[in-house]
């Protein structure tokens, strides 16, 4: 119960000795991927043969690939940048657009387009993957059959897995951006076109400015969540893996702890995302 | 003055229009078509090369083949028992983040929890591999500790999945729950403890009515991550994992049965859908509501 009431001795001790648990079950798989990036073993297990950086620094001639010299996977993080990239600048853009629609503008069948921006969030990303495949599919044979064009991007690849991941992941961005532009104080804006500010002079140096967290934001959630999807990617992926779908390829085959390397690379990226976004949280805050 | 009025109103259905462009070409030809086409491909037998007819074949195999009905049968359950536990690792660690912590330390415990879903899904299970296959961390601990004759596979028996499958979702519980928690006083909970109740009584009826809309939000968002997933069952699994996604999978893509896939494809959507549905009617909550609260 609440600290304020009277806790027997043995809800204090079980309270303690269950978060502990918690936490250990938290970190511990975490903590077993970054230690086995520096084993010196052929595989991700015990026993402990002293530290080595060969899983990331070594090549052929060592008999170990590292992560850097490890081409398969360097491309296969690069594409993943690449996806991620373009589905941050889409979701974060139309987000906006969406936020501006929703928020600002009246027009009928409103309240049923809010609903149907929700429905992304609870289908399950296989199945987005598998509609959009499906429906691609069907307007490529459509093009070519009729019109004899051949649209690639329309097939199984890259440009494909942008659009499966920006389906749900600009969702998100949606609502995490209405949720400040609700907030904001329109007299604000109706104070400088008062003074004379042109509509656009508004957008640009009072909305933008003060939606700029809620940007920054959905951006970063867009990239991380685009970097680590792997069910609507799996469905939609055609010559070049990302690298959620190249690890999950090598983890089946039982790889070598060039994927701990990998994995800590990941986890040491994701932390610094983190800091920053809280770093500037605080000075907001401050 | 007429003249300006109508240069207004042509600008605002501009507006309108420009911003009503995006929203409606994402939605329509990313979420709307490909689950209508979806359905029809679900509706439909190929009777000879690229000719096709209505049937409800797809369907009546689902339904006539045991494989695949168990495999669904036993997606949902496994899902539901993974929600349950979720819920009662993750409510204990929400109650301490809210209601027992001092100071900072409830905030930075919130934030340490939030830690590792930061990373991959890809390396926690890598994680949970290097643990759990028999030649790895925890068997070789047992064997040493005595408790095993050697060591043994933990992996690819249901419990293995469950544990990847409860990790995967604690985040998905604890943010809802901890929202709910917060806003829950105390001196409700301290005026029924001085008027005489059981801790179990509090919890009953304070404490779990009160935090039922997070709960409802929690276990929603957390079923349908756990039915969709695709990952965590089929490494953690093996080829006992039997999910439904993996059907889902190998009718698409490695046979190329489309129709299947699709009918399959509608399955568990209805299921999910069922269960979201479900859940806003027992808890009396909006669809809305909860997804803004996750």
């Amino acid at each position: 119960m609440i600290p304020s009431l009277p806790r027997p001795f043995w809800l204090r001790a079980s309270t303690a000795a269950f978060l502990v648990a918690f936490l250990i079950f938290l970190f511990l798989p975490l903590v077993v991927v970054a230690v086995f990036a520096f084993n010196n073993a052929n595989y991700p297990a015990p026993p402990w043969n002293g530290f080595t950086l060969d899983w990331f620094l070594g090549n052929e001639s060592l008999g170990r690939v590292g992560l850097f010299k490890d081409s398969q996977l360097l491309a296969s993080i690069w594409t993943s940048f690449v996806v991620a990239c373009w589905v941050t600048v889409l979701s974060v853009v139309v987000g906006t657009a969406n936020a501006f629609l929703m928020e600002r503008a009246k027009f009928p069948g409103k309240g049923a387009l809010s609903m149907l921006m929700l429905v992304p969030l609870v289908i399950p990303g296989v199945i987005l993957g598998i509609s959009i495949l499906a429906f691609a599919s069907r307007v490529a044979d459509f093009a070519s059959d009729v019109f004899g064009l051949e649209l690639d991007f329309l097939r199984p690849g890259l440009p494909l897995v942008v659009l499966g991941q920006f389906s749900y992941i600009v969702a998100i961005a949606t609502l995490t951006i209405s949720a400040r532009l609700k907030r904001f104080d329109r007299t604000l804006e109706d104070a400088a076109l008062n003074l004379g500010a042109t509509q656009p002079a508004v957008l640009r140096t009072i909305t933008l400015p003060y939606l700029r967290p809620a940007l920054i934001g959905s951006a970063a959630i867009a990239f991380l969540m685009s970097f680590e999807n792997f069910n609507t990617t799996l469905m939609l992926v055609g010559a070049d893996s990302p690298l959620t779908i190249m690890m999950y390829g090598r983890m089946r085959e039982g790889a070598t702890p060039v994927l701990n390397a990998v994995s800590l690379f990941l986890m040491v990226a994701s932390a610094l995302l983190a800091l920053t976004l809280m770093r500037r949280n605080d000075r907001k805050d401050a | 003055m007429l003249e300006a009025t109508a240069t207004a109103d042509w600008h605002r259905r501009l507006m309108l229009g420009l911003l009503l462009a995006p929203a409606l070409l994402w939605l329509f030809a990313l979420i709307v078509l490909p689950h209508l086409d979806l359905a029809l491909l679900s509706f439909r037998e190929p009777v000879a090369p690229r000719v096709y007819q209505p049937s409800l074949a797809q369907y009546r195999t689902f339904f006539t083949e045991p494989l695949y009905w168990h495999v669904f049968v036993r997606t949902a359950t496994l899902s539901a028992i993974a929600t349950a536990l979720t819920l009662l690792i993750a409510f204990p660690v929400a109650w301490t983040i809210t209601k027992l912590a001092r100071g900072r330390m409830g905030a930075l415990l919130f934030v340490v929890c939030l830690i590792p879903f930061w990373v991959s899904e890809t390396v926690r299970t890598l994680g949970w591999m290097i643990l759990l296959r028999e030649s790895g961390v925890l068997p070789g601990l047992l064997a040493h500790l005595g408790l095993t004759n050697g060591p043994v596979e933990l992996l690819y028996h249901d419990a293995t999945i469950l544990v990847g499958l409860v990790y995967t979702s604690l985040l998905f519980m604890v943010v809802p729950l901890v929202g709910s928690l917060e806003s829950l006083d105390n001196s409700l909970i301290e005026a029924a403890y001085d008027l005489g109740s059981s801790g179990f009584a509090i919890l009953r009826k304070i404490v779990i009515p009160h935090a039922a809309p997070g709960i409802t939000a929690g276990c929603i968002v957390v079923f349908m991550l756990t039915l969709g997933n695709y990952l965590t069952p089929t490494l953690l699994g093996g080829k006992n994992s039997l999910w439904f996604t993996e059907q889902i999978y190998s009718q698409f893509i490695t046979r190329f049965n489309w129709e299947q896939g699709a009918a399959f494809g509608f399955l568990l959507l209805a299921l999910s859908t069922a269960m979201v549905w479900l859940g806003l009617k027992l808890s009396g909550q909006r669809f809305s509501d909860v997804m803004r609260r996750t």
